[in-house]
């Protein structure tokens, strides 16, 4: 059992476990104590100082959040000293900022905001220093704007970047007054690393890194008669977008989302879950196909493990990081590129629309999809397949400015065609999903029976935060046409975070893992936590939205890929068979090798 | 006024042996107890300036578990006016690396560093040549301790002790949160002892004075001696050892120049002293400390451009992670100009005077704290200077 620690708080007695700070004592007695650099997610940086507080005895106020609670301690958390202490630090902040709130895209979810006006800031007490700075903005990306006029310097970013992804694209550059969070050289964001995870954005406190919002440019399209706009919508999405609309975390909103999207003036409310499950019968055979060119051909270029390809942060990340395992990466393009080529081919075909006039949205948990859609080689339509990236946030934005009361509009399904889908494709919205959904259909075509697993729930390969998921699928009894693959047990690995990823890939490279199959999702969580969806994020809303897709899963009456109807449609009508010619065309793509600077 | 000259001490740089690495030697046959037991009665505190109690440092890191520890000194001399430790680099090497190879022993390290800061490169192949004949000795005496050098790069910051950590380990000079402190988690998070460059040659004068005749010199919470770097208006400006505990008036009397106003005691950092405090202010620990640093400023000097001076060398040499030091450090420059300038009233200082107030119980690292030392000290005496 661990050490515990008595001290007292504002008068009260508290033990806490050794090793926990002062904020984690004080959050623990329900005493709300300010934080601006801290996250849950993040390491302790301490250097905002907003959470200072009183110790008896103590010259210095300490910062709660960095200090550790030692024995018969006695704090303050709102002494007289403390008060203007903090007082001091947000009208510095502020003084150092670009407080003009109603230009900024943060507006009313801003943390400095909030602080200033609980504190009545009012007329500032310090002189304004931004004039005399030289604060740029980076808006030459296509994902990611960069304000530093609105930058407080926590460092969340930073650590972020560093911790949580290992990419380190955002640093601190100069000191002293010249401080400032900064990329490699100072070059804009679209000419380093960076792989537009948008995870920055999730936890930057201010406006200082916002998402490239097309909301106006969407509603131009909505109002244009001559424009047919298609939306989709991602798995990720509809569990998410009640907290950007008010409500709590781990609420599926799939009907009135659908509903709230009609309402907006989209023409057609489809779902990106119905590509999902294309990607699985695409992805699936593909890894079949390698297994068998590697096991019954002995092929000694077949590239193994084959690595899902559906997270566009994780794509540009092993594009600059390991471009050598390129060709390990499947080629099928993300559902989100395979909506998009769909929409101005197939769909357009069905509804004897001409593609120009076709503009397709889609609405994502993800920055990087913005990126992604925007990629040279994502016109395989003969259009830019997808025309408008939004985020869950800018739904909700979308939503708001036409005063719709969300949670009272009635639950309406998604149009057709391309509007069915299976509980595999929800999954692919959380660490593990595209494993598992791929699972339960390559096993099944391999062996005819269902996978082993009670209530096809294929526990192993649900991806955990925070680590590297291994499991190995045993295949037996399988049908004649597979024999080679009797009694192979395939190894998957599922990771979540590209620290993560960068920890597969390295054992990958030095030999050290033996995988078939492994998926990555750039983002902690997977989708569910991806860069686009509603602010804040933390491991718990994060877990609430994880047990939503997968209560969304069970509720669905088909779970499995290969059943979807519309999915048996369109190879019958349009796509032929798996990895056909038509596929190819349409949805499998490559990739492009990038430096590390 | 007392003509009785001030006391001039000779334990630094002078002679202490004719044979080399010899008070080492001796030493190193000793037990840790003793050596411990010496220091802490020796009451020898720091010499950077924070005077912490140089045997406790030693004793905790001793007592703290771990079979990797360092022992680094601190040559980031980066104090404006300070100077003593170049000095003593270039004349006593040999008792810097000695006092080290102490350290090593009494905490069971191995391994010692001497960041020297980056502007005394020059010094560095004398050192090297210095450091080579300390690894011929120690190997002959059987004591595993080697010494590296590693320079700095110029920022002021890097002089702080876990951000000279943050720098040799190769990131961002940036201080750490503290606890834990370097006792326990210093340089590659392991137990480190950092001392200023004069701390360990105190250490070797009190191995071979012994800690009574050490303690001869000084007062009750200064002991010992002190090199002082002298500089402004004075003429007679340079290097000096002097008994720690001295009244600053006796100080004024032999170093100034007749028509000194104000003395700047530890350097930016430092407190400034009127001439009517003079009589009252003891140099040392009880009164006002000092790395080292004594700058004098005569009445042709103004205290307004002197403190503008120094609060554009904080706002330059922030590392800007924490708030109180990055913005405060602009706001109280700026906020004197404008008061200068008339653009604000002269009530504003005492705006500025608070919010100097608040870094200093706010910063995450001495120099954040320390800035309202001058801010303080020299607008609270010098307000006309600063208004008119």
């Amino acid at each position: 059992m661990t050490k515990q620690i008595n001290l007292t708080i504002d008068g009260i007695n508290i033990s806490v476990e050794e090793g926990k700070t002062i904020l984690e004592a004080a959050r623990s007695l329900n005493i709300h104590v300010p934080t601006l650099c801290y996250h849950e997610d993040l390491c302790v940086a301490g250097n905002c100082r907003v959470c200072v507080v009183e110790q008896e005895n103590v010259k210095n106020l300490p910062a709660s959040c960095a200090t550790p609670a030692t024995e018969g301690m006695v704090i303050h958390t709102n002494s007289m000293k403390v008060r203007l202490a903090r007082k001091h630090i947000v009208e510095l902040l502020l003084s150092e900022h670009n407080a003009d709130c109603t230009k900024c895209y943060k507006n009313k979810n801003c943390e400095l905001q909030t602080l200033a006006s609980q504190m009545l800031t009012g007329d500032h007490m310090f002189l304004d220093l931004v004039p005399d700075k030289k604060y740029t903005i980076d808006r030459f990306n296509t994902a990611i704007i960069k304000d530093d006029s609105r930058c407080i310097r926590c460092q969340r970013c930073v650590r972020t970047c560093e911790e949580l992804q290992s990419v380190s694209a955002l640093g601190v550059a100069y000191r002293g007054d010249k401080m400032k969070i900064s990329t490699f050289f100072e070059n804009p964001l679209f000419e380093v690393v960076c792989t537009n995870c948008g995870q920055c954005v999730n936890r930057c406190p201010t406006g200082a890194l916002i998402e490239r919002n097309y909301i106006d440019q969407v509603w131009d399209a909505i109002y244009d008669p001559t424009k047919h706009v298609v939306v989709q919508t991602a798995p990720a999405v509809r569990i998410a977008l009640g907290e950007a609309l008010g409500m709590a975390p781990g609420k599926i909103v799939t009907g009135k989302m659908v509903a709230a999207l009609r309402r907006l003036g989209f023409d057609s409310v489809l779902d990106t879950d119905f590509t999902a499950d294309l990607t699985i019968i695409e992805e699936g055979h593909e890894l079949l196909s390698r297994l068998k060119k590697a096991l019954v051909d002995k092929d000694p270029k077949t590239a193994l493990p084959m690595a899902t390809s559906c997270s566009p942060g994780w794509i540009k990340f092993i594009e600059h990081t390991f471009p050598e395992y390129l060709p390990n990466l499947s080629t099928c393009k993300s559902p989100q590129q395979m909506f998009g080529a769909l929409t101005k081919t197939f769909y357009a075909l069905k509804r004897k629309l001409d593609p120009k006039n076709i503009v397709s949205v889609s609405i994502m948990p993800c920055t990087a999809k913005k990126f992604e859609a925007n990629r040279p080689e994502m016109r395989s339509s003969g259009y830019k397949d997808v025309d408008y990236v939004l985020t869950t946030r800018e739904l909700g934005i979308m939503i708001k400015q036409v005063g719709l009361e969300f949670e009272a509009l009635p639950e309406e399904h998604f149009d057709s065609f391309m509007g069915t889908s299976t509980g595999a494709a929800v999954i692919f919205g959380s660490t593990g999903g595209v494993m598992e959904a791929a699972l339960r259909t390559v096993y099944e075509v391999v062996t005819g029976r269902e996978v082993p697993f009670d209530g096809l729930n294929i526990t192993p390969v649900r991806g955990t935060e925070g680590e590297v998921r291994e499991a190995t699928i045993l295949i037996e009894k399988v049908k004649p046409e597979w024999r080679f693959l009797e009694g192979v047990e395939l190894k998957c690995a599922v990771a979540n975070g590209l620290a993560h990823a960068k920890t597969v890939m390295q054992n990958v490279r030095d030999g050290k893992a033996n995988y078939h199959f492994i998926e990555i999702m750039a983002c902690p969580g997977g989708c569910l936590g991806g860069g686009g969806q509603p602010i804040p994020t933390n491991r718990d809303i994060r877990s609430k939205r994880k047990s939503a897709i997968y209560e969304e899963d069970m509720g669905m009456p088909i779970r499995k890929s290969h059943e979807n109807p519309e999915i048996t449609a369109i190879y019958k009508d349009f796509l032929e068979k798996p990895l056909g010619h038509k596929s190819h065309e349409l949805l499998h793509t490559h990739y492009t090798p990038r430096k590390r600077y | 006024m007392s003509d009785a000259k001030l006391k001039r001490v000779d334990l630094i740089f002078g002679e202490y042996s004719n044979v080399k690495y010899k008070v080492l030697a001796d030493t190193l046959i000793r037990s840790n107890e003793e050596i411990l037991k010496d220091l802490l009665d020796s009451g020898l505190r720091g010499r950077g300036g924070a005077g912490f109690p140089t045997g406790m440092k030693w004793k905790f890191t001793a007592e703290t578990p771990g079979n990797e520890k360092y022992v680094v000194c601190n040559a980031d001399e980066g104090e404006p006016g300070t100077f003593k430790d170049k000095e003593i680099l270039t004349r006593v090497p040999r008792k810097v690396f000695s006092g080290m190879a102490i350290c090593g022993k009494v905490i069971g390290a191995k391994k010692g560093f001497l960041y020297l800061r980056g502007e005394y490169k020059f010094l560095l192949p004398d050192l090297l040549k210095e450091l080579d004949q300390y690894h011929e000795f120690s190997k002959q005496l059987g004591h595993d301790f080697s010494i590296e050098i590693r320079l700095g790069s110029g920022a002021y910051i890097c002089g702080e002790e876990s951000a000279l950590f943050e720098s040799m380990e190769g990131d961002r000079g940036e201080p750490r949160n503290k606890p834990p402190y370097p006792t326990t988690s210093g340089y590659l998070g392991k137990p480190t002892v950092i001392n200023n460059v004069e701390t360990f040659v105190n250490v070797l004068m009190i191995m071979r004075l012994g800690p009574d005749q050490y303690k001869k010199l000084g007062t009750t919470d200064s002991r010992g001696s002190k090199v002082f770097s002298v500089s402004g208006d004075t003429p007679i400006p340079g290097i000096y050892e002097l008994e720690l505990g001295m009244p600053l008036e006796r100080f004024v009397d032999e170093f100034g120049d007749g028509d000194t106003k104000a003395v700047q005691v530890g350097g930016a950092s430092g407190f400034c002293v009127p001439r009517k405090k003079f009589k009252d202010t003891v140099i040392g620990f009880e009164g006002v400390p000092t790395g080292g640093s004594m700058m004098l400023f005569n009445s042709s000097r103004s205290m307004y451009n002197v403190l503008h001076n120094y609060l554009e060398f904080f706002e330059e040499e922030s590392c800007g992670q924490c708030t109180p030091c990055r913005v405060g450090c602009q706001q109280l420059r700026k906020g004197i100009v404008a008061v200068k300038k008339g653009d604000k009233k002269s009530v504003y200082l005492d705006q500025l005077m608070k919010l100097s107030e608040s870094m200093k119980i706010t910063a995450k690292c001495g120099l954040g704290q320390s800035v309202a030392n001058s801010f303080s000290s020299i607008v609270n005496n010098f307000k006309e200077e600063m208004i008119y």
